[in-house]
């Protein structure tokens, strides 16, 4: 691997070489060109291959997707490309099944985010404890984590069945009537919202314990000589603590509610999966994107929803900024 | 109690710990200490109340998988009886064999296997390389693209994900591997993972010895970085394993069934192809089992990984 040549193809005349063109040695002089070459260029080199593909496969596309967005282009002629100005916009803007996808996002992404941070939360506190066995309980609430979206969203499919469901079953126990899950609506939200707890909570919650760990132990003896008990202890001494951990993992559950796909697909289970439900019910953003583009075959379209994905996301990180400032300026 | 008592806000209190360790261990016992648990605020011990939270949690995480088996190890008319089955079956290796052939599993497992380890080799590389110049090599606007690579973090790869998949037709490369490895082939969080390690690990005084000695970049990386940073590759090859065996929605559109990985093959499953429940549990479990054999060996070093990025994530 040539990785150390250099990326400046002709260091030669700019940077002449100052120490050793006194003695005149050639051989000297050439090593420490080459050393200072290496010097200079060698961390562009090794930064490099992330840049590139990062260029050529992220960044190129999110760009060229505003292009294709104001075009007409089927999946079927991809090269055919029709200029249409905005009006993909304005037919995004004036469709109920965008608004409708963008609420469900909204309402999915409050529904599994919220409960799964808090109980993250929590069982970061509990594993926090001297423990017998904290290892087995770690990996424990690691492992759905090792689970894909495929096997996750089957799996829970069925416990979530209307007729033969182990969680109708449950419920009926204490005396709750079948819940059609399915098709209605919030059931159906709660029940992808399950998934996706399921799925984070035990990797959210080692987040938490590792920033819960490094959190000095003397603030914790401070804090009980100031006569806090327990819980008080955890609002002032571990929640400050990990204050940065939280938002970090906020903003990483937030990107991931904007993208749900997987998840809503194989609930529907085939036909209905793509549409969200008979009556779109659960629908989300990523889905309504590959509707458009893979099933209705309007790839302009497809972009405009990619478009209006990224701007939702800049919007709900405008917004967390200013809570989290605000918030902060608080404490 | 009140807040007063607490020192002001600090959301680099972590850092601050950090600091005090680079003085205070040497390089290899820190290295060591990346899968034990530091233990500084655990200051009770867990009660009876707690344990059984923790037993509860453990069950939410583990029955779905449990079930899982059970389901895929019974027949369909069983699996939707009520009550349903709590213990496994007589056929299970049959439904397995069964759902293996049903849903193509084989070449599915086997791109998995190729696609989820190419992934995983190269964003190891390349981020113990970019890793390794963020963390303790000088150049012009390092902080810069530092922040760049953090920021790229922020960006899904549903937005591209348009031109992405007319690209690639042109390419002709629709439906094949090099679709979903080459856009996935380095990881923003791998970079910043390898950095903060070595920022930490890798000594000042080892780099600059190993230049006094003549030896080049890629010669200071290859006999002086990699030595040392070989824990942390290894849970960052884990953990980039495990994203890209599971990655779906890029995968989904680019690949068709002819040709599909795991997670894409399973939504055959649930497509309405197969109506037995029984069969499409034992998919499931099959597409899992790699991931869980996986996690029971390594467990504990993947969760220290995770636990050892988020430190400093």
């Amino acid at each position: 691997m040539a990785i150390s040549t250099p990326t400046t193809p002709d260091g030669a005349p700019g940077a002449a070489p100052p120490a050793g063109s006194g003695t005149g040695a050639e051989h000297q002089r050439r090593s420490t060109l080459l050393h200072r070459l290496d010097v200079r260029g060698a961390p562009y080199a090794f930064v490099a291959p992330f840049f590139v593909v990062f260029a050529a496969f992220s960044f190129y596309p999110l760009v060229y997707t505003s292009w294709i967005s104001l075009h007409r282009v089927e999946l079927s002629t991809l090269n055919l490309m029709e200029w249409v100005g905005f009006d993909n916009y304005t037919a995004l803007w004036e469709d109920d099944r965008f608004w409708n996808a963008l609420l469900n996002t909204f309402t999915i992404g409050v529904l599994s985010t919220v409960p799964q941070l808090l109980m993250a939360l929590g069982l970061a506190h509990l594993l926090n404890y001297r423990l017998r066995g904290s290892t087995f309980f770690r990996v424990a609430a690691l492992t759905p984590y090792a689970t894909s979206v495929g096997a996750a969203a089957l799996v829970f499919t069925m416990l979530f069945e209307r007729d033969f469901g182990m969680i109708n079953w449950m419920l009926s126990l204490v005396g709750v009537d079948n819940v059609d899950w399915e098709n209605n609506k919030w059931a159906a939200q709660t029940a992808i919202s399950t998934i996706v707890i399921w799925r984070w909570t035990g990797y959210n919650a080692l987040l938490y314990l590792a920033a819960m760990q490094a959190i000095p132990r003397d603030r914790y003896e401070a804090a009980a000589i100031d006569g806090a008990s327990r819980w008080q202890q955890f609002l002032t001494v571990t929640i400050p603590g990990i204050r940065s951990t939280i938002v970090f993992t906020i903003v990483l559950s937030t990107i991931g509610a904007t993208q749900l796909f997987g998840e809503p697909l194989i609930f529907g289970q085939g036909p209905n999966g793509i549409t969200g439900g008979a009556d779109n019910q659960y629908q989300t953003l990523g889905l309504l994107l590959y509707e458009e583009g893979w099933k209705n075959y309007q790839m302009g379209r497809a972009a405009t929803v990619a478009w209006a994905m990224f701007l939702l996301l800049i919007v709900v990180f405008v917004v967390q900024r200013l809570v989290t400032r605000v918030t902060a300026r608080k404490g | 109690m009140t807040t007063d008592s607490i020192p002001v806000q600090t959301p680099d209190a972590r850092s601050g710990t950090a600091q005090k360790a680079r003085k205070d261990t040497p390089p290899a016992r820190r290295s060591r200490r990346l899968f034990r648990h530091p233990g500084a605020g655990r200051q009770h011990h867990a009660g009876p109340v707690a344990y059984i939270l923790l037993g509860i949690a453990a069950l939410f995480s583990l029955f779905p998988l449990y079930w899982t088996m059970v389901a895929a190890s019974t027949d369909n008319t069983r699996v939707t009886q009520t009550p349903p089955p709590f213990l496994p079956g007589p056929h299970l290796l049959e439904n397995l064999g069964k759902a293996w052939q049903d849903a193509a599993l084989g070449k599915a497992m086997l791109n998995s296997l190729i696609v989820a380890g190419v992934i995983a080799l190269s964003t190891v590389l390349f981020a113990t390389l970019a890793g390794f110049a963020f963390a303790k090599l000088r150049f012009k606007g390092r902080n810069i693209l530092l922040m760049l690579v953090i920021g790229t973090m922020l960006v899904p790869p549903q937005l591209g994900v348009v031109p992405l998949f007319m690209m690639m037709t042109e390419l002709g490369w629709g439906q094949q591997l090099p679709a979903v490895i080459f856009p996935t082939l380095v990881s923003a969080v791998g970079v910043f993972f390898m950095r903060q390690y070595l920022s930490e690990a890798l000594p000042d005084e080892l780099v600059e010895a190993g230049r006094v000695d003549g030896a080049h970049s890629l010669r200071i990386f290859w006999s002086i970085v990699l030595p040392i940073a070989r824990p942390p590759m290894a849970v960052l090859f884990m953990i980039t394993f495990v994203h890209a065996w599971n990655d779906f929605f890029w995968p989904f559109i680019v690949l068709d069934m002819s040709n599909p990985t795991v997670p894409v093959a399973l939504t055959q499953l649930s497509a309405g192809y197969i109506r037995d429940q029984s069969l499409i549990m034992a998919g499931a479990l099959l597409g899992t089992l790699p991931l869980l054999v996986m996690f029971i060996v390594f467990g504990r070093q993947i969760v220290g990984g995770i636990m050892q990025g988020a430190v400093k994530g």
